[in-house]
């Protein structure tokens, strides 16, 4: 029974915290093969990095602790080796890259540098270390490698430091390579073109891909076989295509239905009345970078109206110049009539109760210190003129009631909250001030699948009762294609193309759209089999 | 935090002090950190008046009398001084003047810079950067010249010294609290505030401030020490307190002469100048994470884990 590559027996994995002991995995099993790809699939804290964090010998002991289990590579156990024969392995055999690359690398070393070292250290001569280099840098897509051995990380995009991350963790020719959330902070473009070359390098290389992610989608493209987590245990695993055909578990089941871009798309609300909001030549400038070029749209009362793009095309800019968060450099924009831009402080401050806006990341854009019921009272304390002080209390409850909190919550800190409950909270503190418009910034991209289609639901739900507007920030197609009745798209800082879902979704008229589209990820593995099987025809 | 949560009962009040009370309890090292503190504060309260004529009547007779003899009473448990005052008395008297001294300009410097700082962080370029060049001027000067040069025009008095060491110490915190304020204005929950509309003043008190405190907490509490000791070398060029007056610092310049053959005259009120910061160290140290929400639980669940 040792004929896999590398095999996981009942590994039990127990961490110590303020809570107690809690078993981060339980009784896992999973095996990888030679040029297999193994998708390990969960959600935020389902223990999906646990074992492969145990297979690199990255789990902190204490407060980590390896409670049961055997870890067979090539037979030989891992966990009975002593620390230098694990060396040997780890970075030599098998090899991992992370979510982030920019924190992998070292800012203040030449890329070229760093890449020979991995071999160095592992005994290759400098000289044969340096030519291997430029030879894996142009394998894994990086143009002119002679000049970009000579550059630090910073000069890098995502992407490219992503592919440079690739080329050091094939530097030794590993059996096996370990990618966690390897996409995850790209834009779906790149991460496209990421997963691609993971899998020609792993198809010319033969060696066994273990794929750690949150993303269906993801799995859906790469993965051969997938292994589902929940709550520390393994609730299913087959191949890709018969998992998410015929999910056996509760679980599962759940996490498949709740993948967005399966609802039927809005073709626009009527345009009845006058817009809250029209936009006119709207720029920003940062010195002679422009963020954004004129830029003109409408926003209706009670519309969802989607801005999508890669990182860098302005959105947020966009969100930040009508939030007078930034001030813009050219153009209008009126907010019933009355000019943004032109306002003086005091009229300004008005506006701000009825344009409101949800962050991205609700762990930084809730204040650590400040309880719930301080968070969402803070808007009364600010806005005086709303609610009288003894009737905060009671507001509050209902508030918190109306985003799926239970009112005994009000005096707990954000860090005592889940992803999905603080968001929850960011969104009745914007709700507080009985706004017009919110302003959603990636609002939910930081969020599970489950929590993130709680949370649409959410927001859906309010703007059918409360009458509001959204201007919804994002880069996840499918999510807009539920939740969105017109889209922007941008493109380095320009509007490229505006029209409602439908228009946008079955009839994009610019390359870039098309693009964009053709590159976020299906959860289906036949429909993913099919685009790859169009693509390949396409570039052969 | 009771500005803006005055609609909660009283009874909150009250279980809110009995939280802090049961953290305390929590951590021991704290506990008698406070002891202590509250007992030398008792004795800068209370001690010149009850024991000051023992700490300032001479005893030829009894120069340099070792500790640990109880002969001569128990004033003398620690020895006694090259004029044969009781060192435990005038330890007990000294408190006074060195606590007001170091708390005065750990306090004084404490507010002044913060409230620099927090306006260098926040506002516009020009004050700012006006701030920052003053702090610059007084990190140049060295902090003994000045003092000495100050104290010489004006008279050594302890409000001067007060004056005189805050004044030195103000870069410090100026430095710090400007450049913690520069990385938290960008921090999103600030972004947050200023999309509801919230005001440069509520900005920098409610969501700034609180987050800048417990370095600066834990940065006085380690400049207490050194400001016990700058005071010292003052007193010792004879331009900070004066005798009869007594300090800490003073007494262990005043034994530095004996120190080969009379090593208590100088080591019991170092002692005490090392008990006091050590347990302001420890007391800080439980305050920050006690004030932290995110921090509590380490004190409250106490030792169930291990």
């Amino acid at each position: 029974m040792t004929d896999h590559l590398l095999e996981v027996r009942n590994l039990s994995v127990e961490f110590h915290t303020a809570g107690g002991r809690v078993k981060a995995v339980q009784d896992v099993s999973w095996h990888l093969d030679r040029g297999e790809v193994l998708a390990i699939l969960g959600e935020s804290g389902s223990g999906k990095s646990v074992s492969a964090s145990a297979v690199m010998d990255l789990i902190d002991c204490p407060p980590g602790k390896i409670t049961a289990g055997q870890i067979l590579f090539e037979g030989r156990d891992l966990l009975q080796m002593d620390s230098n024969e694990r060396r040997e392995i780890n970075g030599k055999r098998i090899a991992m890259i992370f979510q982030d690359p920019l924190s992998a690398l070292n800012p203040v070393y030449r890329v070229g540098w760093q890449i020979e070292e991995t071999m160095t250290i592992h005994g290759t001569p400098r000289a044969e270390a340096r030519a291997e280099t430029l030879e894996l840098l142009g394998r894994v897509g990086i143009p002119d490698p002679a000049t970009a051995v000579q550059k630090y990380p910073h000069q890098f995009s995502g992407g490219q430091r992503q592919r440079l991350m690739v080329a050091m963790a094939l530097a030794l020719r590993p059996d096996i390579l370990i990618a966690d959330e390897p996409t995850t902070a790209l834009d779906v473009t790149v991460q496209a073109q990421i997963l691609s070359l993971l899998e020609v390098l792993q198809k010319e290389t033969g060696m066994g891909l273990l794929l750690i992610t949150h993303d269906l989608g993801v799995v859906a493209e790469t993965a051969d076989r997938v292994v589902v987590m929940n709550g520390g245990r393994i609730v299913e695993q087959g191949t890709a295509l018969e998992v998410y055909r015929n999910p056996k578990h509760a679980y599962t089941r759940d996490l498949i239905a709740s993948a967005p871009g399966k609802g039927a798309m809005s073709g626009g609300v009527a345009k009845e009345g006058a817009e809250f909001l029209k936009v006119r030549g709207l720029g920003k400038k940062y010195g002679a970078f422009e963020a954004l070029k004129d830029a003109n749209f409408e926003l209706m009362p009670g519309e969802c109206l989607a801005i999508v793009g890669e990182s860098g095309s302005g959105k947020s800019t966009l969100a930040k110049t009508l939030l007078r968060l930034e001030e813009p450099t050219a153009g209008t924009a009126f907010y019933k009539g009355r000019d943004l831009f032109a306002m003086s402080p005091k009229e300004l401050f008005a506006i701000r109760r009825e344009i409101q806006m949800v962050f991205q990341d609700p762990t930084q854009s809730l204040n650590p210190r400040m309880s719930a019921y301080e968070l969402i009272s803070e808007a009364w304390a600010i806005h005086r003129d709303i609610l009288p002080k003894d009737r905060w209390r009671a507001r509050v409850a209902e508030l918190l009631d109306q985003v799926g909190l239970a009112p005994e919550h009000a005096d707990r800190f954000p860090h005592q909250f889940s992803g999905g409950q603080r968001q929850r909270i960011a969104i009745a503190r914007a709700l507080a001030l009985e706004p017009e418009i919110i302003i959603c910034d990636e609002a939910v991209s930081a969020l599970d699948v489950q929590v993130q289609a709680q949370v649409i639901d959410l927001l859906a739900d309010l703007q059918k009762r409360l009458g509001l507007a959204y201007l919804f920030i994002a880069h996840d197609l499918p999510l807009v294609r539920d939740f969105a009745d017109r889209v922007i798209v941008m493109q380095g800082g320009r509007i490229v193309e505006q029209g409602t879902v439908r228009e946008i979704f079955d009839n994009p008229q610019e390359t870039y759209t098309r693009n964009l589209l053709a590159a976020s990820l299906d959860p289906d593995p036949e429909v993913q089999a099919a685009r790859r099987a169009a693509r390949d025809l396409a570039s052969a | 935090m009771t500005e803006t949560t005055p609609d909660v009962p009283s009874a909150a009040g009250q279980s809110r002090f009995r939280r802090l009370a049961a953290m305390l309890w929590a951590d021991k090292f704290a506990l008698v950190a406070m002891i202590f503190l509250i007992v030398v504060l008792l004795c800068a309260i209370l001690g010149p008046m009850l024991l000051d004529n023992l700490a300032t009547r001479q005893n030829l007779r009894g120069r340099n009398a070792p500790p640990f003899d109880l002969t001569r009473g128990w004033a003398f448990v620690l020895g006694a001084d090259a004029l044969g005052r009781p060192l435990l008395a005038r330890i007990i008297v000294a408190a006074r003047n060195t606590i007001m001294v170091a708390a005065g300009a750990v306090a004084c410097s404490l507010l002044i810079g913060a409230a620099l700082g927090l306006v260098a962080g926040y506002s516009r370029r020009g004050l700012s950067q006006a701030i920052m060049r003053l702090a610059d001027v007084i990190m140049s000067f060295p902090s003994l010249l000045m003092a000495v040069i100050v104290l010489y025009m004006l008279s050594a008095s302890v409000t001067n010294l007060i004056i005189v060491l805050a004044i030195t110490r103000i870069p410090i915190y100026l430095r710090t609290t400007r450049a913690e304020v520069l990385e938290l204005r960008e921090r999103m929950f600030v972004q947050a505030a200023l999309v509801m509309g919230a005001s440069a003043r509520r900005i920098v008190f409610r969501h700034i401030l609180p987050m800048v405190l417990p370095t600066l907490l834990t940065i006085a509490t380690l400049d207490f020490a050194f400001v016990m000791l700058a005071e010292s070398s003052l007193s010792f060029l004879g331009i900070g307190i004066q005798p009869p007056e007594i300090t800490w610092g003073l007494m262990v310049s005043q034994g530095r002469p004996y120190l080969t053959h009379a090593w208590w005259l100088s080591f019991w009120p170092g002692l005490a100048i090392i008990l006091t910061t050590l347990s302001l160290n420890l007391l800080s140290n439980w305050m920050r994470v006690a004030l932290d929400p995110a921090q509590r639980w380490r004190l409250e669940m106490g030792k169930k884990n291990d």
